[in-house]
């Protein structure tokens, strides 16, 4: 199939059937009557997990989904199995389906597409009725689409790409406890990238080493420190002791700048109730901000989300331990899920790559999920990833974090990429600084403020980029300093994770 | 000291050329430009004193500086900053903030530590010219 058919065709979640992919979308194979329940194994595709005529309704949950059958296994039958298997069906036929609106509760995939230049891939498109779901709990929705299906045999793999929620879903969920206005309008910083920067190195401080670093980061410039991913209580600090030197250098570092600083305080632990106590205590030392792990869990990080609106708290997730289910292309959940999931969750700020640093982000992948944090309403853009349009129902939006190998020198690129409501995170790039983390700081903060003030003046920032920093290190010998120390250092590795498709020029028929 | 609250606190003094730039900028993006003014830089003073309403359906950046520089013959020893405001829909607040003028000497903050139980301490930052009443503390 060429790819400027997939790029121009309608909306999925409309029906359409393009005549070379007649004999794959067949008409439904659904047994109905009597004979759908004769004990014994039927076809997933006969059960009526297949319905190549439906129309989703606009408040179905539909997701995306990338199935490698077996070989050898027809790619319908493996799609409607992941239909059944996320959601009523077992592996026979039971009569008391008969006892339930069944029809209404069977998930229905009603399209199936070859993927573009990968043999042996299919999209299946998969529709959910909304009652499947308890309202307002990403554990119940989880629990349903990725539960069991990803371990199913007749599959080789399965990637879940992307999700439709519907506005009637999206409704039930807080979202951001924040979001990027009020966050700005509370940090009263306005118009460029919140800059931050992780303690470095992330184990091994103890308490009063660490609140050094954070006041050098703040008072040379910075708006936040951010404790690492593992930093929770360990022998060589325990979290009290973070807590009370991070914040008397937030208050010093305030004091010193006349700006608002803050740092996220990680209260990721072992229970609920370590969690509140840390997070109390946070509130307690007036921090404006905390920070969970996404390794905490769904629920837990939704009750951290309702703990921090009810807090006035900002809450930062990090996104540790993702890599190990979106990275790879074939199995998994696509990180677009999850940033998906994260902004009903209700988190702030969330880890979304930088595409320029050390850790994986193809641009245009890395652009849809900036797309899906800090738009209200996403159109399908297939080149991005995005398979779906989305409405946020005015639901908070929440900031992307950037972190991950970058530096000073590469401000032009990060602004053209990332755009204005991200956070921009230099851990090696303001601790690493040869001068100390002041100038370290400070050099950043002065290539993002040079780089903004031309991005408005109307220049090319982004090809002016090394002439505008080189100019503004005339008067800054800290951002001197760091060009010169990180000007070859870039990280040009192949992205794992692209989008199927790539945008071409569509000709008028 | 030097308060570094704004968009561009870390760069040398804007030109007038500099600032008007930046309000073409603004409105070019359909966002009000609002000057006002404080003696009382704390970090969690919002209200900051308005001069005027904020500057809607205004197409030139000189109409901004043309009140800035009236705002300046006034007010001239103490922070003035623009701020530019985006009343689309899911912002509805300021877009871009920037201090364009400072009293010749800024004396900064103290911070003041309260000890309480266990380790905890309180801290109150307060400014050194706010101690005089308004309209005296600078110059």
């Amino acid at each position: 199939m060429p790819q400027n058919e997939l790029m121009t065709r309608s909306n999925p979640t409309s029906r359409r059937t393009p005549p070379e992919e007649a004999d794959m979308n067949m008409h439904s194979m659904t047994v109905r009557g009597k004979d759908r329940y004769k004990s014994g194994v039927l076809e997933y595709k006969k059960m009526g997990y297949w319905e190549p005529d439906y129309q989703p309704k606009d408040t179905d949950v539909i997701a995306l989904f990338r199935v490698t059958p077996q070989d050898g296994v027809d790619p319908i039958e493996a799609s409607a199995a992941v239909a059944g298997e996320s959601s009523t069906a077992t592996w026979t036929v039971v009569w008391t389906d008969r006892l339930t609106a069944a029809e209404k509760y069977r998930a229905k995939c009603f399209r199936v597409d070859p993927v573009p230049n990968s043999p042996g891939q299919y999209f299946a498109y998969i529709a959910y009725d909304l009652d499947l779901f308890e309202p307002g709990s990403i554990a119940n929705l989880s629990a349903s689409i990725i539960g069991n299906v990803f371990g199913f045999k007749p599959l080789k793999a399965l990637r879940l790409e992307d999700m439709r929620l519907p506005v009637a879903y999206v409704k039930t969920f807080q979202g951001p406890a924040t979001g990027v206005v009020v966050e700005r309008e509370r940090m009263d910083k306005f118009g460029r990238p919140l800059l931050g920067a992780t303690v470095k190195p992330k184990l091994g401080l103890s308490g009063r080493n660490y609140g050094r670093v954070v006041y050098e980061a703040l008072k040379g410039g910075l708006d936040f420190t951010k404790d690492d991913e593992n930093i929770n209580s360990q022998p060589f600090m325990h979290w009290r002791e973070r807590f009370l030197y991070c914040m008397e250098a937030v208050n010093k570092a305030q004091a010193a700048t006349g700006e608002i600083k803050g740092t996220y305080l990680n209260v990721t632990a072992a229970t609920m109730e370590d969690m509140y106590e840390r997070a109390e205590f946070a509130k307690e030392l007036g921090s404006i901000i905390i920070m969970i792990d996404l390794v905490i869990g769904y629920t837990a990080i939704q009750s951290m989300a309702k703990w921090a609106r009810r807090n006035d708290m900002i809450l930062h997730l990090h996104r540790a331990g993702h890599s190990t289910y979106t990275r790879q292309r074939s199995h998994g959940v696509s990180f677009r899920v999850i940033a998906k999931w994260m902004r009903l969750a209700g988190v702030d700020h969330i880890h979304a790559g930088t595409v320029v640093g050390k850790l994986e982000g193809d641009p245009a992948t890395t652009r849809g999920y900036y797309d899906i944090c800090r738009e209200d309403y996403n159109p399908m853009r297939l080149e991005h990833g995005v398979f779906f349009d989305q409405h946020w129902a005015s639901l908070n939006k929440l900031m992307p974090v950037a972190s991950g190998g970058i530096h000073a020198g590469q401000m032009h690129q990060l602004l053209d990429h990332l755009g204005e409501d991200v956070i921009l995170q230099f851990g090696g790039g303001t601790i690493g600084h040869p001068m100390g983390i002041q100038a370290g700081a400070t050099a950043n903060r002065v290539a993002l403020e040079a780089m903004i003030l031309a991005r408005n003046e109307g220049r090319d920032y982004l090809h002016e980029g090394p002439e505008i920093l080189a100019k503004a290190a005339e008067t800054c010998t800290p951002l001197k300093s760091a060009l010169e120390v990180w000007k070859n250092v870039t990280f040009n590795y192949e992205s794992t994770d692209m989008p199927d498709y790539v945008p071409t020029p569509s000709v008028a028929m | 000291m030097r308060i570094t609250q704004g968009c561009f606190s870390f760069l040398p003094d804007l030109t007038d050329e500099q600032i008007s730039r930046q309000v073409q900028y603004s409105l070019e993006n359909g966002w009000a430009v609002n000057i006002e003014f404080t003696d009382d830089p704390h970090p969690r003073n919002n209200l900051w004193e308005m001069w005027g309403l904020p500057m809607f359906d205004l197409r030139d950046a000189a109409g901004v500086m043309m009140e800035l520089n009236q705002c300046r013959k006034v007010y001239g020893d103490r922070y003035i900053r623009l701020s530019a405001f985006d009343s689309s829909h899911g912002w509805e607040s300021v877009r871009l903030s920037f201090i364009v003028n400072r009293p010749k000497e800024e004396p900064g903050f103290h911070l003041e530590r309260h000890e309480v139980a266990g380790r905890n301490i309180r801290y109150t930052t307060r400014s050194y010219a706010a101690d005089r009443p308004e309209g005296r503390r600078y110059g």
